[in-house]
Parts: C-alpha cells; sequence; structure tokens
C-alpha cells in the first residue's frame, strides 16, 4: 500500500513569551485514497502538524514525507502536489469568488485557458455560480468555506488538508460542506483532515488519530474507538450534592465504564443507551434518589478525551472554569487567549 | 464534474529548475498579485476617493490658509509649495504597503500563498508594485490639482517628468521600509498607528513646506540632508529650477543626493523586508 503522508517523531516548539511544545513526537501514516482524521481539541497541535506537512512551518526533529517526498526538502514539490484548507477561510475579501479561483490558479503556473474552465467548474460545483461574480463581503460564512475548498482544489491536489473545515459553521452548512468532501473521497484524493468533532471525523474519516499535548494519544477505526468508549452517555443531574457518590457507585454498576461524579452531576457511558437507562432509573427510585435531570447523548470529543486520559480536554476546563467568571472577565481572558495563541504565530520559523 | 476540464501537467511546470524559469515564474505571479492588489483598491473606492482628498486639502491649507504667511524669494509658494506636497503625498500613501501585508497575514491569504508552488518573493514585489502604480495615479491627479490653484512647472515636460521619476523611485524604497513595518505589527490597525511616527517628523521636517533657512540653525542640517528633504529639493529643481530651493545648490547636486539615498534605503530596506517575510508566519 502506498503511503500519502508519512509523519515521523515531528517535533515543533515555539519560543514565545512561554515555551510551547506543539509536537512533541508525532508519528501516524495516511494510505492514498484515504481520509485520516486529526482529531483534538484547540491548541493540541493539529494546525501546526498541518502547517508542518503543508511546507508553511519547519519543524524543529522528525520528518514529514507527502508521496515519499521530504516537505522541506522538496518543499516545492510538495506544494505542487499538494491543496490546504484552513480554518480560517483564506479568501480574499477583495475579489470575487471567480478571482479568488483564477489567481490561486495562476500561481499554480496553470494555463489561463485551463485556469478558466476550471473556476466555472468548480463554482457550479460548490454551488457558488450565481454568486461567482459577486465580491467576497456578499458571502456567507458557509459560502466562504465552499470557496476556501474550491481554491484548494484548483490545480487538482493529490492529497487535500482540510483544517478544521466546518468549525464555526451553522449545521446546515457543515452538512453541505460534508457531502461535498464525501464526494472528492469518492474521486480518489487523499484528505488529511483535523477536527474538534468526533461526530466529523466519524462521518468522514477511515482512520482516526486523536493527538493531545502534541502527541499521538490514541489511533484506530471511529468504530473501535466509539466501541471503547460506549455509544452513548447517561447524565444524570441530582438535587443535592450528597446524593453523588451513591448515584457514582449505582451507575458504575450498569457496565464496563466508570462513572464521573462532579458536584451535583454524574454521567457514564454505556452501550445501549435505553436498556441501561431503565436499569439506573429503577436503581436510583430503590435507593431513594430522585433525579433532577436525566439524558441520553451521543459520545463528544470531550468524552474520548474523559475515557481516553482520565482528563477533560483543556478547552473543556477552561470553559468549566468561566462558568464563575462574569460575562465581562470571560470576554477578558478570551482576548488574553487570543492574543497567546498570536504569539507563537508570530515567532515561528519559515520553512 | 460533468464538465471535466483536462488537467494539464501540473507536477511539471512549476519547479522546472533554471534562472531563467524561476524569473519568469518571478515575474508571472508578480503580475497576478499586483493586479489582485490593484483589484482590492478598486473595489473599495471611498478608500481612494478619501486618500486622494487628504493630499488635495493639505494642498489648498498650505496655498491657501499658511502660505500667505510663508516667503520664498525665487518663486511663487505654490511653485515652492507642490513638489513637497507630492513627496508627503507618496510617503503617506506608502503607509498603505505596511497596512496591506498587515491585513494579508492577519486573514490567512498569506498562509494560503505559502501553500502554493508560486515564487517566494511575488508577495512583496506585488505588493510594492501596485503602491507604485497607485503612486502614478496619485501624483497625476495631484498635478492637475496644482495646476488648477496656479503651480506652474518652469522647466519643460522632460525635466518635470525626470522629477516625478525621482519621486516614484524614492516612494519605492519607502514602500520597501513599509513591508517591514507592516511584517512586524501584529495587525493593520497597528500598522498603521506604527508607521505614522516614522513619516510624520520626516515629512514635516524638511523642505517640503517652508524655506529651510526659516528653521532654527541646530535643525537645518538636519531637515537639509535627510532624504525627504533631498528628494523634495530635488523635484523642486527639476520642476521649477534651481534656484527656487533656495539653497544655492545645483539640479544635479540634489538629484545624485536623492538618488544616493533611494538607493541606500533599497540596499537596507529590501534585504530586510524579505528576511522578515521569511521568518514571519
Amino acid at each position: 500500500m502506498t503511503l500519502a503522508i508519512e509523519v515521523d517523531h515531528l517535533q515543533k516548539t515555539f519560543k514565545g513569551k512561554r515555551v510551547v511544545r506543539a509536537l512533541d513526537g508525532v508519528s501516524f501514516s495516511v494510505p492514498e485514497g484515504t481520509v485520516f482524521g486529526l482529531l483534538g481539541p484547540n491548541g493540541s497541535g493539529k494546525t501546526t502538524a498541518v502547517r508542518v506537512l503543508t511546507t508553511i512551518l519547519r519543524a524543529d526533529g522528525g520528518t514529514a514525507r507527502v508521496l515519499g517526498n521530504d516537505v522541506h526538502k522538496k518543499a516545492a514539490l510538495v506544494r505542487s502536489l499538494i491543496g490546504l484548507a484552513g480554518q480560517y477561510a483564506a479568501v480574499d475579501e477583495n475579489l470575487t469568488g471567480r478571482e479568488n479561483l483564477q489567481m490561486v490558479g495562476k500561481l499554480n503556473h496553470l494555463p489561463r485557458s485551463f485556469v478558466v474552465g476550471r473556476a466555472v467548474e468548480l463554482l457550479e460545483q460548490f454551488n457558488l455560480t450565481d454568486a461567482g461574480d459577486r465580491p467576497l463581503k456578499t458571502y456567507s460564512g458557509g459560502m466562504r468555506r465552499r470557496l476556501d475548498l474550491a481554491a484548494a482544489l484548483v490545480a487538482r491536489p493529490t492529497v487535500l488538508f482540510l483544517d478544521e473545515p466546518t468549525t464555526g459553521l451553522d449545521p446546515q452548512s457543515r452538512n453541505d460542506l460534508w457531502e461535498v468532501i464525501e464526494r472528492l473521497v469518492g474521486g480518489g484524493t487523499t484528505v488529511l483532515l483535523t477536527t474538534q468533532y468526533l461526530e466529523e471525523a466519524d462521518r468522514l474519516a477511515s482512520q482516526l488519530a486523536v493527538i493531545d499535548h502534541g502527541r499521538v494519544i490514541a489511533e484506530g477505526t471511529p468504530e473501535s474507538m466509539k466501541a471503547d468508549l460506549g455509544a452513548t452517555v447517561l447524565e444524570v443531574g441530582l438535587p443535592s450534592v450528597d446524593d453523588g457518590p451513591r448515584t457514582g457507585e449505582i451507575l458504575d454498576a450498569l457496565g464496563p465504564h466508570t462513572a464521573l461524579v462532579s458536584g451535583t452531576q454524574v454521567e457514564v457511558t454505556v452501550d445501549n443507551g435505553p436498556q441501561a437507562a431503565m436499569v439506573a432509573l429503577r436503581a436510583l427510585d430503590a435507593a431513594g434518589i430522585a433525579p433532577q435531570t436525566f439524558n441520553l447523548r451521543e459520545p463528544s470529543l470531550d468524552d474520548v478525551f474523559l475515557s481516553l486520559t482520565g482528563h477533560r480536554s483543556e478547552a473543556q476546563q477552561a470553559e468549566d472554569e468561566d462558568a464563575d467568571l462574569t460575562p465581562r472577565q470571560r470576554r477578558k481572558k478570551l482576548r488574553m487567549e487570543k492574543l497567546e495563541d498570536a504569539l507563537p504565530v508570530a515567532t515561528g520559523e519559515l520553512a | 464534474m460533468s464538465t471535466a476540464v483536462a488537467a494539464p501537467n501540473v507536477s511539471g511546470a512549476p519547479h522546472s529548475t533554471g534562472v531563467a524559469n524561476n524569473l519568469r515564474w518571478l515575474a508571472s505571479d508578480t503580475a497576478t498579485l499586483t493586479r489582485r492588489n490593484i483589484l482590492a483598491v478598486t473595489r473599495i473606492p471611498e478608500a481612494l476617493f478619501f486618500s486622494t482628498v487628504q493630499p488635495i486639502m493639505f494642498v489648498l491649507l498650505f496655498r491657501y490658509v499658511f502660505g500667505g504667511a510663508i516667503h520664498t524669494d525665487a518663486t511663487s509658494y505654490v511653485n515652492y509649495l507642490m513638489p513637497g506636497i507630492f513627496v508627503q503625498t507618496v510617503a503617506f500613501g506608502s503607509v498603505s504597503t505596511s497596512i496591506g501585508l498587515a491585513e494579508d497575514l492577519q486573514k490567512g491569504i498569506i498562509e494560503r500563498f505559502r501553500a502554493l508552488p508560486m515564487s517566494r518573493g511575488a508577495v512583496l514585489l506585488g505588493r510594492t508594485t501596485a503602491d507604485l502604480l497607485r503612486n502614478i495615479f496619485v501624483i497625476v491627479v495631484m498635478t492637475v490639482v496644482g495646476l488648477l490653484v496656479g503651480f506652474r512647472p518652469t522647466t519643460g515636460v522632460a525635466s518635470y517628468l525626470a522629477g516625478v521619476l525621482l519621486i516614484l523611485f524614492f516612494a519605492y524604497a519607502l514602500s520597501w521600509g513599509f513591508a517591514i513595518v507592516g511584517l512586524s505589527a501584529p495587525n493593520s490597525e497597528t500598522a498603521q498607528v506604527m508607521s505614522f511616527p516614522l513619516i510624520f517628523p520626516l515629512t514635516f521636517i524638511s523642505a517640503a513646506f517652508v524655506p529651510l533657512s526659516s528653521m532654527p540653525s541646530w535643525l537645518q542640517g538636519f531637515a537639509t540632508y535627510q532624504p525627504f528633504s533631498v528628494t523634495v529639493s530635488a523635484c523642486r529643481s527639476l520642476m521649477v529650477g534651481a534656484a527656487s530651493t533656495g539653497t544655492g545648490k545645483s539640479t544635479s547636486f540634489w538629484v545624485w543626493q536623492s538618488l544616493a539615498w533611494t538607493v541606500a534605503l533599497l540596499i537596507v530596506f529590501v534585504p530586510l523586508a524579505i528576511r522578515k517575510y521569511r521568518t514571519r508566519t
């Protein structure tokens, strides 16, 4: 089996105000013609990995190859083989959709006649024909993402990198984009997809790696991961903290997974939701505990983390901490975090 | 993909070796990005309009409000003023190089460029070339405005055009300087506020608006020989005669001074800007 992407012990440290070890020995490989999902919370190193693979950033150690070519030593060749669509929708605000696509085509050094035809084709394929000659200012968020993806496809790349393609999109736009990506994969393109959403990875990827603190902490198919995790999460909200420990014991008894008690909230992952719910309710009733809330839901990325690492993802922890803050303090904290996030970017080295 | 267009040999073209080929791609990529930057200017006509209104207001302010109090011996004040206005206008305009680059970095479009098989130098060349073209437009507009308020060049068309070329060359060097500012700023707003403290003293502590002899003697040395001033004096000599500068120096003296400064600035700014572009991600 030919490998489209090989990443071996990749390392990257940003030395800004604080030292951030963005990649701490990441390794994975992606066979040609498959979709690989890199799953992780904000700041886990997903984007850094993509930036190294797309020749934008130079790694400190380890190797990365695209179709057998070292991304640093053969950067020019790699650039002509790949397409990149980013979470920031890097399209030009002041140009029309068509002009954006044609510009990318020209910068790929494709003949003008081809570029013109390809732009028409892509606008049609992405449902943007009517908007093709309007400036991007009039585009919705979903339209921008579609154009961003179209721009990544102008030169018919063999390997496509999608960095959080649907982050911040409404469910309808997300669904539309998923359909487009699925069609692409049917056409044989290799895709590396980063995402924060388990649902997205589950729908699109055939193979997954979960990444945290710059390391791969789990690898497998979405099915095997969900099997490890349990299919459903059962959440119980209690009227009093005192009932927590006993509810925990009751939910522990439901299956192989351990319940997590945090204050008045107790949750556990179970394999058969309705079945477990009935058993749990009977047991709670027998113990004289009357839950205030009782929910069954799909497992989230955070549940994957909880089960893999025993801790919540840092994004979730931050959210929990923020619950005590006033809206004003929360906004200030968010601004500071954004600033800090910008720092490693500003001091990064270019490949 | 029903109307599939045959894909050309994509992998063959962009990375063929050879200096001639690389230069060809550099020229073609620069042209593509220059066009993109010019299109951006035409898509926001308000920005172009107001950036033209500002120098016109300076012309009117100095011509009709301050000008009466400023005494020039060898020529009328409006003739003295206009070459100064030209240099001021292109200098203020070169700030847009820093704003444009900071914006491209901020919006992630440069990230996309970096993952494309395009020439590495084209981003900076395309930006500075677009600003050069915009400066040509601005100088044409300001010449017309000058003529309307009584500006009368005395040295002939060829000499006038030589003056314009000198200003454009100087402005081009400034663009590279402000490219460094734009690449150093965290966002476009900061790029703008970082630029003006650099531009302002150089524009006003100069021969642009008032005769040098009216300044205190400790200021005259800097005000006479700093790059903005020598370029103003060179243009003034080329457009309305060397005597108008009131310095007793010849036209060629100022022209060489200006060319030397411009070349020196390019030698410093271009490598620094390229280095900054390479290290800033």
